[in-house]
């Protein structure tokens, strides 16, 4: 039954589940997903949702595989449509050929065209039919059994998956599962799941949750957000969880009160956080620029969605690089750091936090809906270390009453910052320009060193290597930011098959940018910047910041879709072709056209 | 409470050495004394007490006050403090600012802040007018007031009305003062003090630059004819029958107050407990 080409421990392989909204393909993929851990496999699973609350269609889109995964492939192998009433919808999404298996119902009505077009394998699966044969079955957990099958997982990781998926639906709802998923899987009857040997110890984690995660290791207690899509999760995921650590996350009224609240919780020495999307970034602009003036460290996380206005809310584009390095109004210097894969959003968040308390700044950082609202399993993320925490005045030291200079110049631009509480220190943070005491202040003098210090802090500091992620040697190099990341590694995996040796760069730390390193990381090489957006934001900021070579290109496509892999390799032949033709010269974008 | 009771001693201790960029005669000078008395009164240890405000000509009090100070961005000093709040229930927040800053630009805060009910301290100084911006019309300035270049007819609109919005909004202690009774201000605001809870305090304050008629409030206020009430039925109907001139706590009720970040510490565990959780 099984299909040999299909060996997830020798290769990744890609599965969909498709069905109308309430038909639980979501679940199917979450057991699924839960199934590949317990099997001793890597996985990763996106949702695909229609803009509908509740109703319309679903899709979950996994691959897994014997390494860790960071973005979906070209193909799949196995889809399961619980019925065939929205298909139509995902077929962009889920790329069939005649090496893939589709598994349909027979009571599903006639296969849509593009299952026939494809060539892909159909095998007829009574799943409504098998259902109804268990007490409260389900379709969607036959369709786990079968696909599982179909895999090559075995049966206990499925049911195990099941359990650790289920494990708050009740007995009743677990036991139909386990019989629907032996149905489908093609063994009916059996006992309790008994994995065989414990599976490594690896995170199932959303990029949200990990972001999350990422902010509690490096201190957050304080958050204050609106909820928004695609960034609620880390709201709701860091809720409960900043309660058990003596933290609070408070719900506001709207993104101008959420970025106020972290300065104000800042102000008062806990380090604190917001999350949101585009257009909450945009509301928080000024806010950030009072924490720049002020030099109150706060994050701020975006989730990025298709934009401008309210774009596409549920799906990623990564198109709000432009509003985080430049949207602020005067010169006002601050981080910028982008999230580069699923468990990178727990080290990025972690990173950024640290430093924009250690540099008394704001730092941005930039994830997207594909990474935020996909689940990854992934070997477990290392804290950051090596960053100082905040410097504060002592609050039991003593002090000369009325002589505390909170913005006195240093060598490194950093203030000591005296908290609330501390006796003898007391100031007022201003956003109006300020002398070193932090009165209000219109002299150039002042206005020119403030904003010289305010640069200064954030141009000297030693950022270590963690600015960019760098992989393999060649003379092509891709340049890449935040989630492109995994399917720019895996291009440059399907180049080097070819015999095209290709390195990845992919930045962390965009701003400040760290040009001399990013100028010898590319040194010598033919470079083509990938991203998902329209504007090629991150390719115009580095020829403004003088930082690429006059001939570098621009794969620049927007979303909805994510960036595939045999995309950016298609892209890359073509410009070693170009550059080979002599016909190299051109270096605008090239845009969706390519 | 009993005003003259309310000591002057220790007040300049509360008082910066930042001299107000305000006109002379304005009535936030009286705003600022009456609060760094009712500071001294209280004995608020300097360093335990923050000041947070937006913009505009009231929204200066934090750096005049010597005690920590927040001056942030226009309309936002609430969710600020706020947030400072919750970070810190140690700290004594209060937070300042005039008619246009509070019910304009961050007239939903204002809403907000009144339903969240944490406890802070919130003074209005209303003259009915931006001062700032060099005389425009607020939010409660007349409709007939043509004065501005910028509503050459009047705004045509009607007032904005603090008091009942604060109460519709949830707010737990509504006050009004007025500047040309410093001793019954610090009265009132050592009540918004004490009061568990989001306490409102709207000052009448006159503008001497773009509202010289404002002089007249001294002859105009008056006190407020009925007791401090808890019944927020009882306090609409005579909030809704007020001129706007009656001075005193309008409505002050002991509600449940909203305190995030206080939560029981021996609750709190290890992040590793919170890490475990993600294991596959």
């Amino acid at each position: 039954m099984a299909n040999p080409a299909i060996d997830p421990w020798t290769r990744p392989i890609s599965v969909a589940v498709t069905g109308s909204g309430g038909s639980g393909a979501v679940t199917a993929g979450l057991i699924l997903l839960a199934a590949a851990a317990r099997a001793g496999l890597f996985g990763l699973m996106m949702r695909s949702a229609g803009p509908q609350i509740r109703g319309g269609e679903s899709a979950a889109m996994l691959r897994f595989g014997p390494r860790e995964l960071g973005c979906m492939g070209d193909r799949f192998d196995l889809l399961a449509s619980l019925d065939w009433g929205n298909h139509a919808r995902f077929s962009d999404e889920i790329s069939l050929d005649a090496r893939s298996l589709v598994l349909a119902d027979p009571q599903a009505g006639p296969l849509p065209g593009s299952i026939s077009d494809s060539g892909a394998a159909v095998r007829m699966l009574a799943l409504r039919q098998e259902a109804a044969a268990v007490a409260a079955g389900r379709p969607n957990m036959v369709a786990v059994g079968a696909l599982g099958a179909a895999a090559g997982l075995p049966l206990d990781a499925l049911l195990s998956g099941a359990m650790r998926t289920l494990a708050d639906k009740g007995g009743d709802v677990l036991d139909a599962a386990f019989a629907c998923i032996r149905r489908g899987y093609g063994e009916p009857a059996g006992t309790a799941p008994t994995l065989q040997q414990q599976p490594p110890p690896r995170w199932n984690i959303s990029g949200n949750e990990a972001a999350g995660l990422g902010a509690l290791r490096a201190g957050v207690r304080f958050v204050a957000a609106y909820p928004i899509t695609p960034a609620s999760e880390i709201l709701e995921w860091l809720a409960p969880r900043l309660e058990r650590l003596g933290g609070a996350l408070l719900q506001a009224e709207d993104e101008l009160a959420s970025i106020n609240m972290i300065i104000g919780a800042s102000f008062g020495g806990v380090p604190s956080l917001t999350a949101t999307s585009g257009p909450g970034l945009s509301l928080m602009l000024e806010g950030i620029g009072l924490a720049v003036a002020t030099e109150t460290p706060v994050v701020v996380v975006d989730v990025m969605r298709g934009g401008p206005s309210t774009g596409i809310p549920t799906k990623s584009e990564q198109s709000d690089l432009d509003a985080a390095l430049h949207g602020l109004h005067g010169d006002a210097p601050h981080l910028v750091l982008a999230a580069l894969g699923i468990g990178d959003c727990t080290f990025t968040v972690d990173w950024a936090t640290r430093l924009a308390e250690r540099l008394q700044s704001v730092a941005i950082v930039l994830s997207d809906q594909s990474l935020g609202q996909s689940r990854a399993i992934i070997d477990p993320v290392p804290p950051v270390d090596g960053i100082a925490p905040r410097g504060v005045v002592p609050s039991g030291a003593a002090h000369e009453d009325d002589g505390y200079r909170r913005y006195a110049p240093t060598d490194d631009g950093i203030s000591p910052m005296a908290l609330p509480g501390t006796p003898g220190c007391t100031y007022t943070a201003d956003g109006l320009e300020h002398d070193p005491r932090g009165t209000p202040s219109s002299r150039s003098t002042d206005h020119r060193a403030q904003l010289d210090k305010r640069r200064d802090k954030l141009h000297t500091f030693t950022y270590g290597d963690a600015w960019a992620e760098i992989d393999g040697k060649g003379d092509l190099c891709l340049l890449t930011w935040g989630s492109c990341r995994g399917a720019v590694m895996e291009a440059a995996a399907q180049l080097r098959e070819d015999g095209i040796a290709a390195r990845v760069v992919a930045l962390r730390l965009i701003m400040p940018l760290r040009r001399e390193a990013l100028l010898s990381a590319l040194a010598g090489s033919t470079v083509m910047v990938v991203e998902q957006n329209h504007g090629g934001q991150l390719f115009r900021y580095l020829h403004g910041e003088r930082a690429l070579p006059a001939h570098a290109r621009s794969l620049a496509r927007p979303g909805p879709s994510v960036l595939r892999p045999a995309e950016i390799a298609a892209a890359a032949r073509r410009l070693l072709q170009e550059t080979h033709d002599g016909c190299i010269g051109h270096s605008e974008p090239w845009g969706e056209g390519l | 409470m009993d005003a003259s009771a309310i000591p002057s001693l220790g007040a300049k201790d509360y008082k910066s050495d930042i001299k107000p960029v305000w006109c002379p005669g304005c009535g936030h000078f009286t705003v600022l004394s009456a609060l760094t008395k009712t500071l001294a009164y209280l004995g608020i240890p300097k360093h335990l007490c923050a000041v947070v405000s937006g913009i505009g000509c009231s929204s200066r009090l934090p750096a005049y006050v010597d005690s920590y100070g927040f001056h942030g961005v226009h309309g936002r000093a609430l969710p600020l403090a706020a947030g400072l709040k919750a970070a810190r229930p140690d700290l004594t927040v209060l937070v300042a600012g005039g008619d246009g800053d509070g019910f304009s630009i961050g007239g939903n805060h204002f809403l907000h802040a009144c339903r969240r009910n944490m406890d802070l301290t919130y003074i209005v100084m209303d003259n009915e007018v931006y001062g700032m911006t060099k005389g425009q019309a607020s939010p409660t300035t007349q409709s007939d007031w043509a004065r501005s270049k910028l509503t050459p007819h009047g705004t045509g609109i009607r007032r904005f009305q603090p008091a009942a919005i604060a109460l519709a909004a949830g707010a737990s202690f509504i006050a009004r003062g007025f500047s040309g009774d410093p001793a019954g201000l610090s009265g009132l605001l050592a009540q918004a003090i004490e009061h568990p809870g989001f306490a409102f305090v709207h000052v009448l304050s006159p503008c001497q630059t773009f509202r010289p008629e404002q002089r007249a409030w001294k002859q105009q206020v008056h006190p407020c004819r009925m007791q401090p009430t808890h019944d927020a039925a009882h306090a609409a109907e005579l909030i809704q029958r007020d001129d706007g001139m009656a001075l005193g706590v309008l409505y002050s009720e002991q509600i449940p107050v909203h305190a995030p970040g206080t939560g029981p510490t021996a609750a709190r565990e290890a992040l590793a407990g919170i890490e475990r959780e993600l294991l596959s």
